[in-house]
């Protein structure tokens, strides 16, 4: 076969009437693997001879080549450009997830991090070399303590997952020091799934407890699950409905009155950030989701930051390093030791994730105390917003007010044939990322939706259009429209179970043609 | 050949002293196409009511309960590269694993057809 | 406020539509005494310009490790980063997106992902990787859990030679989790032999390559008596270039490989953001921690990316989940991808020769050193040098001096007093050593 009628052979030229012959659709471009891209000894980086030594590798030196692909740099760009243009991002357009703040990353604190002084610092270097990285460190600490009112803050954690495990960790060695065995900790039947994996990473037990028809923590029903073997709640609030759970503070005295802590999930924290101090609601410990309320940025999956903020009775067992200053300066305490001694121990390699810090502290000192409380109100009004423009058309799962997010469930599609997911991949088409869906799982069909305070009021009410007609459609009979959805991405829906039956994880060479012969 | 239900959407039919365990075409409707069959260990013991296998679909992941107490004698390997057996012939092919009864009698303590179809009606 | 597109009027409206007076009134779930009256007491709002100058004024207190001679190591490790890297990961597409869930619309990270699993498979030559773990540390513990599944047993031997923060996230893990954990002492010569401490109940035994003193051993007996026990062979690698040159742990019979992929397109960043790299066998797949992206075909039959194996993951399994790992480290995980194709076959090899050589140099020139003693055998780009004073204060001395020497022992193991490790990448220059050799000799003289 001639090199150019081999040249499409990896391309997914398209089917029907607006088939191209490339596969391409204008500004869509098919772009091969890496792997499919190889030229043997071609390379995007010239690096020097390295000078002659015979090695000390212990004749451990590879044996065998590993299989890498070679391109150059203009290949290599033009690969990564293409494929970013596939993917919806913030910067796109509206990205209503809920329970995930998809709110404007600045680009101020992307420059910031890079700063040679934050950026292009070492973390074992001595610590007299480091004073400003710790000293960062102890500044953002203060922001988040005096926010939530905590007189305490873990900042080792990754993410808010690592946030959770960080403060059931601390609540477990809190009951091992109080010398008490309490193993079972109740979860809302409405909590993100971290929670009870956490829950059981710190060797608890899970007890669900259910939602009233107000779509809160049912709270005699969770008075009546407290007992002398009660470790915890987890609570997320605002909850995963979008409510606030109005009776915190009597859930807060009912589990402090059963000896158990009283752990919230602040991943919603977007709703309330400076208007209300958690401490003020009774809590023990919360972690934060810095690439949620504080706008690091979420880079397709990570990487985040979760510090946790802890009450005084769970301060001791904060995870190393500490922080704390003196006359001397700025030190980290690395071992369980002084003032650390009855630290639960480390939680993951060197002192947190100090790219995000500086980030997240960047955009706070932007706002102020001042734009933080606007922040909260404007999330708040935006949702509500949504819900009084959608709440006709659509069915709201509960009645107002919302908080930042606001949930639906599917009955206005009752009868329509079409579902929450169909919903979903006709907003796509519409050029939306869709709404969380089936989360929370206490209503059918949820569309969760959080517009968050960096949308303008045009953007909403744009939006708002949009799932008016939408649902009008759907309501008028054109399922089918729906079931087609979406028709205009680089790819069409796409078979899960397909994937899940026969993984392939990773290319192999021949692997398309032996799948193609299949 | 009697084949008998339990609540958990199994059925189990009885060779012998052993039992055939699969789930009912009412259980694979509701799990959507199935992707992966986790299955025990031949020679394990399993008990009443306690977890004897997993069965997956994209987004699920539910629990197969032993129907009945005893040894698992055989499982259906086939289910690990075909587990769209368990949707397209549920009470066939799509079988997941024999246990020796520890008590055979045990078998007749579940629901016959007609009271499993009263019981999927009742769910709505 | 910039970031903040509402206007009062838009604001007022907004209020009408939902028949409410004032923002206030949405808040009227909130227990009134918890509701502040004011701002909280922190700093106003601040233009860019304030911005920039505060936080910058706080940077230039660090020493920045590219400013002077730097040998600093240990896990973290300083290398050039092509400037198209920082680029391509700052394109708002790939910065701004969240995981990919909706993979109509998220192709581009999933295609980016289904091959850094590749590479990450290819690299550590195992079968099947995941989509990132946080960092390496966390990753150890994570496989270590993995192996107390798989194996249905509740031991991990560690070995002395593992990177002491990442026995600390196991051990911790460990007294929450109920597993036990036979830690060994420092390795300092890389000799400490593991196939005894071997018996039934053992899941796993962890060991690192380069070890931490920097030895580079051979696996494969310890793999053997593994397997022959029924338990797993867990290689930790904290210098990824390293699989440049040196076997593979695939290659020594490793089972689970846990890895700190920070060296390949990432900075240093004082030690976070990195990327945790986890690889394994096919078979072990479903109790594999993490994402993982597959291929599938579209509707209309074409090549497509999806996320899979997802009921593994805390949204599905909740309590039963392999993890409770959500958010992970994606976009470092990019940065690291686009790296690694820069580089390639021939510039990944020549990298990891470049880093060796340049670590060889160090040692024949700091072994000359009257009071320096270097004891590897074998090392890839880090080793350990034994001093005639305490390492600790020669660190700080030569500090002042303007040279990050590398990071004493005694950081970790406070009886090491006179060990330092250190370290040399691409980025050290012939001056920068002789710069170290000569600043050593007066301090040590």
């Amino acid at each position: 076969m001639s090199g150019w009628s081999q040249a499409l052979s990896g391309f997914g030229a398209g089917k029907g009437e607006s088939a191209t012959i490339s596969g391409n659709r204008a500004l869509q471009i098919e772009e091969p693997l890496l792997f499919e891209q190889d030229a043997a000894g071609r390379c995007g980086v010239d690096l020097p001879e390295p000078p002659a030594v015979s090695d000390r590798l212990g004749g451990l030196g590879r044996k065998g080549p590993i299989g890498l692909p070679g391109l150059s740099e203009p290949q290599v760009v033009r690969h990564y450009t293409r494929l970013s243009q596939k993917n919806y991002s913030i910067d796109t357009g509206l990205y209503p997830l809920g329970s995930c703040t998809m709110k404007h990353n600045p680009r101020l604190n992307e420059k910031m991090a890079r700063l040679p002084g934050f950026a292009d610092v070492h973390p074992l270097q001595p610590q007299s070399t480091v004073q400003g990285a710790i000293e960062l460190i102890d500044l953002l600490a203060h922001w988040l303590k005096t926010l939530t009112g905590m007189p305490a803050v873990a900042m080792s954690p990754a993410a808010g997952a690592h946030g959770e495990l960080c403060g059931m960790m601390c609540i477990r060695a809190a009951l091992d020091a109080r010398g008490e065995s309490r193993r079972r900790v109740l979860v809302p039947e409405s909590a993100h799934g971290t929670n009870p994996a956490t829950a059981a990473a710190c060797g608890f037990t899970v007890d669900p407890i259910p939602a009233d028809a107000r779509g809160r923590v049912d709270l005699a029903a969770m008075k009546a699950k407290l007992g002398p073997d009660v470790a915890a709640l987890m609570l997320t609030n605002p909850n995963t409905c979008g409510l606030f759970e109005g009776e915190i503070v009597e859930i807060a005295r009912a589990v402090h009155e059963a000896g158990a802590y009283f752990y919230c999930d602040g991943a919603n924290f977007n709703a309330i950030v400076g208007r209300v101090r958690p401490a003020d609601l009774g809590i023990d410990c919360m972690h934060i989701n810095l690439h949620k309320t504080f706008s690091t940025p979420h880079g397709g999956g990570g990487p985040g930051s979760g510090p946790v903020v802890l009450a005084e009775s769970l301060a001791r067992f904060a995870p190393l390093p500490w922080v704390v200053h003196d006359e001397n300066g700025f030190r980290l305490i690395e071992e369980a030791e002084g003032p650390a001694a009855e630290s639960l121990g480390r939680l993951k390699g060197n002192h947190g994730q100090m790219g995000m810090f500086v980030r997240a502290l960047s955009y706070m000192m932007s706002h102020g105390s001042d734009g933080l409380r606007q922040v909260s109100s404007d999330a708040v009004l935006s949702a509500n917003y949504l819900l009084a423009a959608l709440q006709d058309e659509l069915t709201p799962a509960f009645p107002g007010p919302s908080m930042h997010e606001v949930l639906f469930d599917d009955r206005f599609l009752k009868d329509t044939g079409v579902t929450t997911l169909d919903f979903a991949k006709a907003l796509i088409d519409e050029g939306y990322h869709p709404m969380t869906m089936y989360f929370p799982l206490v209503v059918h069909g949820a569309l969760l939706m959080e517009p968050t305070e960096t949308e303008s009021k045009d953007s909403l009410d744009r939006f708002i259009a949009v799932v008016r007609g939408l649902a009008q459609r759907a309501k008028a009979g054109t399922a089918e429209a729906f079931h087609e959805a979406p028709r205009f991405t680089p790819r069409r829906r796409l078979d899960e179970t397909a994937a899940a039956r026969k993984p392939i994880l990773r290319w192999r060479p021949g692997e398309r043609e032996k799948v193609a012969a299949e | 050949m009697t084949v008998k239900y339990t609540e958990d959407h199994e059925w189990v039919r009885l060779e012998g002293d052993v039992a055939v365990v699969g789930i009912t075409d009412y259980a694979q409707t509701q799990l959507g196409d199935v992707v992966y069959v986790e299955l025990p260990a031949v020679g394990w013991k399993v008990e009443k009511g306690k977890e004897a296998a997993t069965v997956e679909s994209v987004k699920a992941a539910s629990e197969v309960f032993a129907p009945l107490t005893g040894e698992v004698v055989a499982v259906n390997d086939e289910l690990s590269g075909e587990p769209g057996q368990v949707n397209s012939d549920p009470m066939g092919k799509g079988w997941f694993l024999k246990i020796r009864l520890a008590d055979p009698k045990d078998f007749d303590g579940l629901m016959d057809e007609a009271a499993y179809r009263a019981f999927v009606e009742g769910l709505g | 406020m910039r970031y903040l597109p509402l206007t009062d009027a838009d604001r007022q409206e907004m209020l009408a539509t939902i028949g409410v007076s004032s923002v206030e009134s949405l808040f009227r779930d909130v227990p009134p005494a918890a509701l502040l009256a004011r701002p909280v007491d922190l700093p106003k709002a601040q233009g860019e310009l304030e911005v920039e100058r505060a936080l910058s004024r706080i940077a230039a207190k660090n020493v920045s490790a590219g400013s002077v001679p730097n040998f600093v190591g240990c896990g973290v490790y300083r290398h050039h980063v092509p400037a198209s890297v920082d680029h391509l990961i700052q394109r708002g597409e790939f910065l701004t997106s969240y995981t990919p869930y909706q993979p109509e619309v998220s192709q581009g990270t999933l295609q980016v992902l289904f091959e850094f699993q590749t590479q990450v498979s290819l690299l550590t030559g195992m079968e099947v990787a995941n989509a990132s773990l946080y960092d390496g540390a966390t990753a150890c513990a994570e496989a270590v859990m993995m192996a107390n599944r798989v194996s249905r047993r509740s031991k991990a031997i560690l070995s002395g030679g593992l990177h002491p923060h990442y026995r600390e996230v196991t051990e911790t893990h460990s007294r929450f989790a109920g597993f036990s954990v036979a830690a060994q002492g420092p390795d300092v010569m890389g000799t400490e032999d593991l196939i005894p401490l071997i018996d039934a109940e053992t899941s796993c035994v962890v060991v690192q390559n380069p070890g931490f003193f920097g030895h580079v051993r051979d696996w494969t007996a310890l793999g053997e008596a593994c397997h022959a026990a029924g338990a797993l062979l867990i290689v930790v690698v904290t210098e990824v270039v390293s699989l440049g040159a040196v076997e593979p742990p695939g290659a020594m019979g490793a089972d689970i490989v846990a890895a700190e992929g920070q060296s390949v397109g990432n900075a240093l960043n004082f030690g976070g953001p990195h990327v945790g790299l986890f690889a394994t066998r096919d078979r072990y797949v479903r109790q594999m921690p993490g994402r993982l992206a597959g291929q599938t075909v579209d509707a209309e039959g074409r090549r497509g990316w999806v996320l899979t194996l997802s009921t593994r993951e805390q949204h599905i399994r909740r309590e039963k989940a392999t993890s409770n790992i959500c958010t992970n480290s994606g976009l470092c995980a990019l940065a690291f991808s686009i790296h690694m194709a820069l580089l390639g076959e021939a510039g990944f090899t020549r990298l990891a020769a470049l880093n060796h050589a340049k670590a060889v140099e160090l040692a024949d020139r700091l072994g000359k050193v009257p009071g320096v003693e270097v004891l590897n055998r074998s090392f890839f780009n880090e080793f350990t040098l034994r001093l005639s004073k305490p390492a600790a204060p020669v660190v700080e001395d030569l500090a002042k001096a303007g040279v990050l020497a590398g990071v004493p022992a005694s950081r970790f193991y406070p009886g090491l007093a006179d060990l330092l490790l250190v370290a040399a990448t691409e980025t050290v220059t012939e001056e920068d050593i002789s710069t170290f050799a000569e600043k050593l000799e007066e301090i040590l003289r």
